[in-house]
């Protein structure tokens, strides 16, 4: 098996070698790395800003910036953190590189539509690098609450289109994904046969599809109130600001869910593979998943109990947010069902798997004090709600995205990283994270308002905390991305299954050929049977 | 004044319930989690069992977690009730928001800027607008929170119990003076209020 090409020495004409046979790939692994430097770029960034953020905070009054660039900090962060890493981070990177290898797939649906989503993506982010260095930086939060993202003189058109383009990327994704699962799967491999990895995929694309238009349209809307004064939303001119606000999480929070229902995956795929042993309730998360996609895009309107909308409404958006509660509940459940007799092994994905189920849990957790209508006014708009979903997004997704680099970084370069290092770093991270966010909750509740760039002397403590924790998790962030990148310095690995694991991906060369498959793979009956596994690791005890 | 409930009870009992819970409930599955993870370690047990559901547990899981989802709900919404609901004989206030300071106007027509003066024991109730973009009045001591909308009134109230002073905040983002955008709640006895709004100051 030794002449087999990896995807990295895909055969090109003479014409266009080197970055640029990269920049005309119709390979789902090549775009799918593609986007995975993009990506980290712009993570990074935000994490930088929000460092800042945090900086500034750390001391009452003045430290590091004024006011104004505060307030575009604290933007950037939210624009760039929620639409050009979380909700592209695990779809676009992980989705792309192993949902066709998942399914026995040799590439997507249609890959010329996957390039054309990267650069889509990629022309989002310049759009938004160019409002940063024209008539000012954007100041009005990622939510871009009318009226004051209409009357504001900066340049909020610029970073409106820049996320509007980004939508389309998004969509065509979720597209493509979806026709994917229906058309592509390997014959032998039923719906039920499918990884849960891939399943989470199914139900995100869906939501990525049917929500991403309205906001689409939302932010058209709001191009066209500040180019043509027209009055859709401004009061002053007869608009409704509340309507953009529906409008607005009709959309975006159904994108919380684009954001987590693919790290439950990447949590539901590692577990059984260091437990080896089979998901607990396979049928059970696949159904929180659809359940998740549908009811999560029922409940817009939690996010806007003091906003002056009927009684009746916040009575409804708070029984349904209990509601979408009991799936997420169901997987973690699950999850740590799973566990119970396995032959588990600590491996750093595993360990950041486990920090999220943690981490995340207390996301779930808070959110049904936001999903209180008496509660949530309280806390509405203060700190907790921003340790919410720090804990969610960054605790849930963020790290689903550490673990999900960890447990494939071996097959996608065909390096392994050092793991003391990798432990280190995840350690750093998660008690920095912890130091960083708890705070917040305790801010939250004596009332301590968010994006705010100063505060009363009573706040002092928990930002101090605050500020010192979230040093730590950059550090830690650091410290393992150096660690991965020094993988490249090590030695290539032979064995195509480092982990032990079951699904499709494990059982193609690391990094896999350019055509994914010689010929069509052995389907599992049940997808998560490490019976043969563990034969196989009896045997080779047995020989040593 | 003794028959009305102060909403501050009731939005704490739901908070305390919540909070109480989640508490528990974080606690008992990260500690079995962890030792699950420390009971089953490969080193001393090797040979993992293939258990891939169990209908039982997994019913279990479903509708315990609903039955107490939905009393959360319920707490919340006794919660949100009592705050939205105002008893008779409130003194009202009219409350303008800008960018960025805080109006406030009595029935006898006095105004005040950052600074609301209520006599203790008598229900407030609040009547709030915005003259430019959205801002929110947020009194975290009487756990009130409301937007401001320009065109749109909104309301809410409170039981001052205690005479002293409170702080009040913008928590809707409203530009660069967002944070600058507190004021204070005194409140004084019904003596000192009464002569204080009768004499329409300077």
């Amino acid at each position: 098996m030794e002449a087999v090409k990896s995807f990295y020495d895909t055969p090109v004409p003479a014409r266009f070698t080197g970055m640029l046979s990269w920049l005309i790939t119709l390979d789902h692994k090549r775009i799918g790395l593609m986007y995975l430097f993009a990506i980290l770029f712009w993570f990074l960034l935000a994490v930088l800003l929000g460092g800042a953020i945090r900086l500034e905070l750390m001391f009452p009054g003045e430290n590091i910036m004024h006011a104004d660039l505060y307030n575009s900090a604290f933007t950037l962060h939210g624009v760039i953190m929620i639409f050009l890493f979380i909700i592209p981070a695990l779809p676009a990177v992980f989705g792309n590189f192993f949902l066709p290898i998942h399914i026995g797939a040799d590439d997507v649906y249609f890959p010329k539509l996957n390039l054309l989503s990267w650069y889509l993506y990629m022309t989002g982010g310049v759009i938004a690098i160019v409002s940063l260095f024209s008539d000012g930086f954007p100041d009005t939060g990622w939510t871009f609450y009318v009226p004051f993202s209409i009357s504001t003189n900066t340049n909020v058109s610029t970073a409106v289109f820049a996320a509007f383009i980004l939508g389309f990327s998004s969509m065509l994704t979720g597209l493509n994904f979806i026709t994917t699962i229906h058309k592509m799967r390997v014959k032998t491999m039923g719906w039920l046969q499918m990884p849960l990895f891939t399943w989470s995929l199914y139900a995100t694309s869906w939501v990525q599809l049917l929500a991403t238009p309205v906001i689409a349209i939302t932010l058209v809307l709001v191009m066209v109130e500040r180019f043509f004064n027209v009055g859709l939303f401004d009061p002053a001119r007869g608009g409704d600001p509340i309507l953009y606000q529906h409008l607005f999480w009709i959309y975006s929070h159904p994108a919380v869910y684009i954001m987590i229902l693919p790290g439950m995956g990447v949590i539901s795929e590692i577990i059984p593979v260091f437990a080896r042993k089979s998901i607990f309730g396979y049928k059970a998360i696949v159904a929180s998943s659809m359940a998740i996609a549908i009811a999560g895009s029922l409940v817009w309107a939690h996010h806007m109990y003091t906003s002056g909308m009927s009684d009746t409404a916040v009575f409804v958006f708070s029984l349904l947010t209990f509601v979408v509660a009991i799936p997420s509940a169901i997987k973690v459940f699950s999850w740590v069902a799973t566990l119970y007799k396995g032959a588990i092994q600590m491996t750093p994905p595993l360990f950041l798997s486990l920090c999220f189920i943690y981490l995340f849990s207390v996301g779930g957790l808070t959110g049904l004090v936001l999903g209180a209508a008496g509660a949530n006014i309280h806390v509405h708009d203060t700190h907790f709600v921003v340790a919410h979903f720090h804990f969610t997004m960054f605790g849930g997704t963020g790290f689903a995205f550490f673990a999900a680099l960890h447990y494939w970084w071996p097959k996608m370069f065909g390096r392994m990283y050092d793991f003391k290092k990798a432990y280190a770093a995840a350690i750093l991270v998660t008690a920095g994270f912890m130091l960083h966010y708890v705070p917040m909750f305790v801010l939250g509740l004596q009332g301590m308002p968010r994006r705010y760039y100063d505060y009363l002397p009573q706040y002092a403590a928990g930002n101090f905390f605050a500020g010192f924790g979230a040093m730590f998790m950059i550090l830690g962030i650091g410290l393992m991305m150096v660690n991965l990148f020094l993988s490249f310095r090590r030695a290539q690995i032979s064995d195509p299954d480092p982990w032990g694991g079951v699904t499709l991906e494990w059982t193609v060369p690391s990094p896999p050929p350019v055509h994914n498959f010689v010929t069509d793979p052995d389907v599992l009956d049940y997808p998560y049977d490490f019976s043969g596994v563990v034969a196989g690791a009896v045997n080779k005890s047995r020989r040593t | 004044m003794s028959d009305i409930i102060n909403p501050v009870v009731l939005v704490d009992r739901s908070l305390y319930f919540i909070i109480g819970f989640s508490f528990v409930f974080l606690f008992a599955v990260t500690l079995v989690m962890i030792y699950f993870v420390i009971r089953y370690r490969r080193s001393r047990h090797p040979v993992p069992a293939d258990i891939r559901g169990n209908w039982k547990l997994e019913t279990a899981w479903i509708f315990i977690p609903t039955l107490i989802a939905l009393a959360m709900f319920v707490s919340g919404w006794q919660a949100y009730s009592g705050l939205r609901t105002v008893p008779e004989g409130a003194l009202e206030v009219e409350v303008i928001a800008q960018s960025f300071s805080w109006i406030f106007i009595y029935p006898t027509g006095k105004e005040t800027e950052n600074e609301l003066k209520v006599p203790v024991n008598t229900p407030v109730k609040l009547t709030i607008t915005s003259a430019d973009v959205i801002h929110s009045l947020y009194i975290p001591a009487f756990r009130v929170k409301v937007d401001a909308v320009k065109g749109l009134t909104t309301h809410a109230w409170f039981l001052p119990e205690n005479p002293g002073e409170y702080f009040l905040q913008c928590t809707e983002f409203c530009g660069v003076g967002h944070a600058d955008m507190t004021g204070v709640v005194q409140v004084v006895s019904r003596e000192e209020f009464d002569e204080w709004v009768a004499d329409d100051g300077w």
